[in-house]
């Protein structure tokens, strides 16, 4: 087997370049390397002028989220072995403005994500005197929508986000359900008036492709669906019962 | 006057295609999985104009019939009916997903969840076989 690969980067710089071009860099091919050590190598190395977001390089920033071979992975996590002989087609995520290289613009999800309230809302005058005590059971009902690290790869890889840009999208829908299933919670209405709206649940069209690329094994997809559910038994209630709510 | 320019940058947009859906393969099985509500849409129609000939009388149902045998009509039902399949196939592994899970609260293999569903159907399907088949 070949001792090096070929890594085609997208290269965009924003002050001299209309478009994106790619710029190939010849690399080790090492089999402990992920594409991440292959990209720091090219920085290091080759072309100090890449720029790319990494942090902690074991997939629990969410930083480092790119195209690979068009499909959105976490660099740190993924083996340039598997690619091998090549070549590696490395880009920036889809959907997402391109503020140089391979570093995308967040602030349009970041906007999103403080809109569905991602936090502890409490409408009682609650002042905890000790910690707020869960069953398992309790915690089992958001745990695994707790895990995401908003690393934005379900953005990218939801073709829904990339045609309308005004779709919440995935990761802060399913933040907005975690907070939603947390017994501490009581935010749910104010996030239901939000996220039931067209550019919320009802904009996603079940393509699923947020939870398979999902690098911590959230399901937003399922997150969105439960929702949709929620959403439409609440209009029932509100429907039936006008006077019901108060 | 200052020697220098602020920072401008100016952001790439990129514009997703048109024919987005041909860029991977599960792109293309979503796109195909959405239109097959057409063949779906299809199969109503046809169903609708056969309940009506069949009430207009022996005359107009043997001209639906003899429309039926036409070999294009054939092809495109054939193709409708691998569209059905998919379609059925499709939304069964989908729906029981996220209505078990709502129920139960809990990951549930698709498989298992889709079970009930297949097993309602190929009961249904070997019911209007048997009817066909004159057992009843």
């Amino acid at each position: 087997m070949a001792d090096t690969i070929i890594l085609e980067v997208e290269r965009f710089h924003p002050e001299r370049d209309t478009e994106p071009s790619y710029q190939s860099f010849e690399v080790p091919l090492r089999a402990d390397w992920m594409v991440l050590d292959a990209l720091n190598f090219i920085k290091d190395q080759l072309d100090g002028s890449l720029a790319f977001r990494w942090s902690c390089r074991m997939g629990i920033c969410g930083s480092c989220g790119m195209t690979i071979n068009g499909v959105p992975k976490l660099t740190c996590e993924t083996l340039l072995m598997d690619f091998a002989p090549g070549p590696v087609r490395v880009g920036p995520l889809d959907h997402f403005p391109v503020v140089k290289d391979l570093v995308v613009e967040m602030d349009d999800f970041m906007a999103k994500l403080q809109k569905v309230r991602p936090w502890i809302v409490r409408k009682d005058d609650f002042k905890p005197q000790r910690e707020f005590i869960q069953t398992p059971a309790q915690l089992e009902a958001f745990h695994q929508f707790s895990l995401c690290i908003n690393c934005t790869l379900c953005y990218a890889a939801c073709p829904v986000s990339g045609l309308d840009s005004n779709f919440i999208g995935p990761a802060a829908i399913a933040l907005a359900h975690r907070y939603n299933l947390d017994s501490r919670d009581q935010g749910q209405e104010d996030r239901l008036d939000i996220i039931s709206q067209h550019e919320g649940i009802w904009d996603c069209t079940v393509v699923g492709e947020c939870s398979t690329v999902c690098p911590k094994g959230v399901d937003p997809s399922l997150a969105i669906q439960q929702y949709k559910l929620t959403a439409t038994k609440e209009w029932f209630k509100s429907f039936l019962l006008p006077r019901g709510k108060n | 006057m200052p020697q220098y320019t602020t920072f401008q940058p100016k952001p790439y947009r990129p514009r997703m295609s048109a024919y987005w859906y041909l860029d991977q393969w599960h792109y293309l099985r979503y796109a195909l999985r959405e239109s097959s509500s057409f063949f779906v849409a299809y199969f109503c129609v046809i169903t609708l104009i056969q309940i009506a000939t069949l009430k207009a009388g022996p005359t107009h149902y043997a001209h639906f019939q003899a429309l039926m045998r036409c070999p294009v009509i054939i092809i495109l039902n054939a193709l409708a009916l691998a569209f059905i399949l998919l379609h059925a196939v499709t939304w069964f592994l989908l729906v029981p997903r996220v209505a078990l899970r709502q129920v139960l609260n809990r990951p549930t293999p698709d498989l298992i969840a889709s079970t009930p569903n297949f097993m309602v159907w190929f009961g249904a399907t070997l019911i209007v076989a048997l009817f066909i088949l004159g057992v009843f």
